[in-house]
């Protein structure tokens, strides 16, 4: 009898806040494996934002700040810049990194900065109960939306991964989901890499997840993952954008 | 150490040098270029960091990653962009953080102008973001004071964890004057076994937080923090009082402002008046024990501002209704002559006007 | 095939079925005779004879509340 999987040490053993089938516990336990099978976990330094995500300090077993909303690049930076050899990253959704910190965001890629962005992208504000999301897709419904978003009213949603990787600071970005167990595995994959680009200090990382809301998007968690997997992936299609050369 | 003739922006900066600064986030903003210059030039020469931010918010934040990591730490800035700073300062507080701001203000509100002006009181005074807070706040009016209280301020923001604004204005900023680093007496700081540190100590997971979900943890939490707000105006109150026994008026002027002030006393005494001066040097906490002792031939206190009226209302409070609280101001970047303040004391004492 | 075993900590299910649809078995249901503490009706498996081991479900949960064996 062996064991084929069991909790990660990595996280604090205490039950998550999020709504039952949100895909937030799942990319916790990602960043968590990650960080514990590369041996950096203790080293750890997580920065966590506002909105759903806003306790996440509590969830990893390591030290951690509490950002204000949107900050969190500028936090890792400041940490960062003092605490050279440790592993700083921030845990964001959409609404905290890709409207309040877009500056914050953007400025910490050009830059260079060598922390890694963990990004999860629902496509809607989770926390504050629906509201339309910079990632929100046209025709999308959400509280502030309540027609469907109009490209004509509201524009187009964000694809970050395509704009920061144009960024020559940028050294590792991928856009992931974890709506099966195939693209659970590979989310892990990218999320261990952009670790090993930071531990490299081969420059800023970022890993978009695509994540559900099933509370604010009014579907069953089943149903959720059909959804993304329906709608999200053809606007904001996985793959990696940039990462460093092998030498 | 000898003295040296230093702009007051690089005096600052010389002076955080001194003072055991290693990380500074910048962003431009007259009138207090010529810091951040400085910083990026000397700080790497002292193995410190000097990092120019993408907004005034961005810096500030990079000051909340640092303290937390337990460096010392500044930023600078000027009026409109400490107004960006605040929700920053606010998390500084909430979080417990020990930093240094400086503004060198200048005239508002919205773009205003780049003259020195002394508008952001309130803002400095009452805490400029969101809830229940306070920083303490250095006024200093040469250049000489400007250094040694920057030392203060590093040691005051260490030893109460909190951000210490130090609250210059376009004339401090820009002016020369000769200027000496005394040694300043170091006070005995507090270990920072709160912050994060660069080598993990096995279980004993740190945070730097502001966020207390349960009222029932972030009354206590306030309650924790007004109690070190009650020490600081118990310990660290500072001001001057000149000229103030038998005075026929007393003064209440900060900063650029008390040196004309002071030459309008001596004007005055060529007529025969004597006029007082109370010179906070920590606007908050604001020295009302300086008000305690009024001298029978006092008639009224006159607050002397580069505002419309903004500190009076704590020389109002200090005053505590026992004399006229009368004002003078001239806002919008104009400095007031001595001749003007001469002119209001003698109108207040029913003199020529 | 390899035979496996899943352990659930059903005190911590939120019964949101995401390992349901990851089990290639389709041995995962929702128990409706039980309302845990949190007053769901959690996950559980009852033809454990026909696990594999795979540990889909607990790549799929959430909650971290599943623990996979083989043997």
């Amino acid at each position: 009898m062996s064991i084929v999987f069991e909790r990660t040490r990595g996280m604090v053993d205490m039950p998550l806040h999020y709504c039952p089938g949100c895909t937030h516990g799942i990319i916790h336990r990602l960043v968590a494996e990650s960080l514990v099978e590369l041996g950096l976990m203790d080293d750890a330094v997580c920065v966590s934002s506002v909105g759903c995500s806003v306790f996440t300090y509590n969830y990893f077993d390591c030290d951690a700040y509490q950002a204000s909303h949107g900050r969190a690049a500028a936090v890792a930076t400041g940490s960062k810049r003092v605490l050279k050899d440790r592993t700083v990253f921030t845990y964001q959704g959409d609404g905290d990194l890709a409207a309040i910190g877009t500056a914050e965001t953007v400025h910490a890629a050009a830059r260079g900065e060598n922390v890694t962005i963990i990004y999860v992208n629902n496509a809607i504000y989770g926390m504050t109960g629906g509201q339309m999301a910079p990632t929100t897709l046209v025709g999308q419904k959400a509280t502030t939306s309540p027609n469907g978003r109009s490209a004509e009213l509201q524009g187009y949603p964000i694809r970050v991964c395509e704009m920061l990787s144009t960024l020559d600071g940028t050294a590792f970005a991928e856009r992931v989901s974890v709506h099966n167990p195939a693209n659970v595995r590979k989310a892990k994959k990218a999320i261990k890499k952009a670790f090993e680009v930071q531990t490299a200090k081969q420059g800023f990382s970022i890993v978009e997840i695509l994540s559900t809301c099933s509370t604010n998007w009014g579907l069953n968690p089943t149903d959720s993952l059909k959804w993304l997997e329906d709608n999200m992936i053809p606007y904001y299609p996985l793959g990696n954008f940039k990462t460093p050369e092998e030498n | 150490m000898e003295k040296m003739l230093m702009k007051g922006n690089e005096a600052v900066g010389a002076a955080a040098i001194k003072a055991g600064c290693k990380y500074f986030f910048g962003y431009p903003i007259t009138p207090q270029n010529e810091l951040p210059e400085y910083m990026s030039r000397e700080l790497p020469k002292n193995g410190g960091t000097y990092l120019q931010a993408e907004s005034e918010i961005g810096a500030i934040n990079m000051v909340f990653g640092a303290a937390g990591a337990g460096a010392r730490v500044m930023t600078s800035s000027s009026s409109p962009g400490i107004a960006l700073k605040q929700e920053g300062i606010s998390y500084l507080c909430g979080a417990e953080l020990p930093c240094v701001i400086v503004n060198m203000s200048r005239s508002g509100p919205g773009l205003g102008g780049i003259q020195p002006a002394q508008g952001d009181y309130f803002q400095a005074t009452r805490g400029g973001g969101n809830g229940d807070y306070y920083t303490p706040v250095y006024a200093p009016a040469s250049i000489q004071e400007t250094v040694d209280l920057v030392q203060e301020a590093f040691d005051v923001a260490d030893t109460y964890r909190t951000p210490v604004i130090i609250l210059g204005d376009g004339m401090i900023g820009q002016m020369m004057e000769s200027v000496e680093f005394k040694d300043i007496q170091k006070r005995r700081l507090p270990q920072k076994d709160w912050a994060l540190k660069e080598h993990v100590e096995k279980g004993s997971k740190k945070l730097i937080n502001s966020l207390y979900i349960k009222p029932e943890e972030m009354e206590p939490h306030l309650q924790k923090i007004f109690g070190k707000y009650d020490v600081i105006k118990k310990e660290e109150v500072r001001y001057e009082k000149f000229n103030c026994e038998g005075a026929d008026v007393v003064a209440v002027a900060y900063g650029t402002v008390s040196r004309i002030v002071r030459n309008a006393i001596k004007k005055l005494e060529e007529d025969g008046i004597k006029l007082g001066l109370i010179r906070p040097i920590t606007l908050w906490p604001f020295p009302f024990e300086a008000f305690d002792e009024i001298s029978p031939e006092t008639k009224a206190f006159l607050s002397v501002e580069m505002s419309m009226g903004q500190m009076i209302d704590d020389v109002k409070i200090a005053n505590a209704g026992r004399l006229p609280v009368e004002f003078y101001g001239r806002p919008g970047g104009i400095v007031p002559k001595p001749i003007e303040v001469v002119d209001k004391v003698k109108e207040i004492l029913g003199g020529a006007k | 095939m390899a035979q496996g075993k899943v352990t659930f900590r059903e005190d911590r299910c939120k019964g949101c079925g995401l390992c349901i649809t990851a089990c290639p078995k389709q041995i995962i249901f929702l128990d409706k005779n039980k309302i845990n503490i949190q007053g769901y009706n959690p996950a559980t498996v009852e033809k454990m004879e026909e696990c594999i081991g795979c540990g889909n479900c607990a790549l799929m949960c959430p909650d971290l509340i599943i623990t996979v064996e083989r043997f």
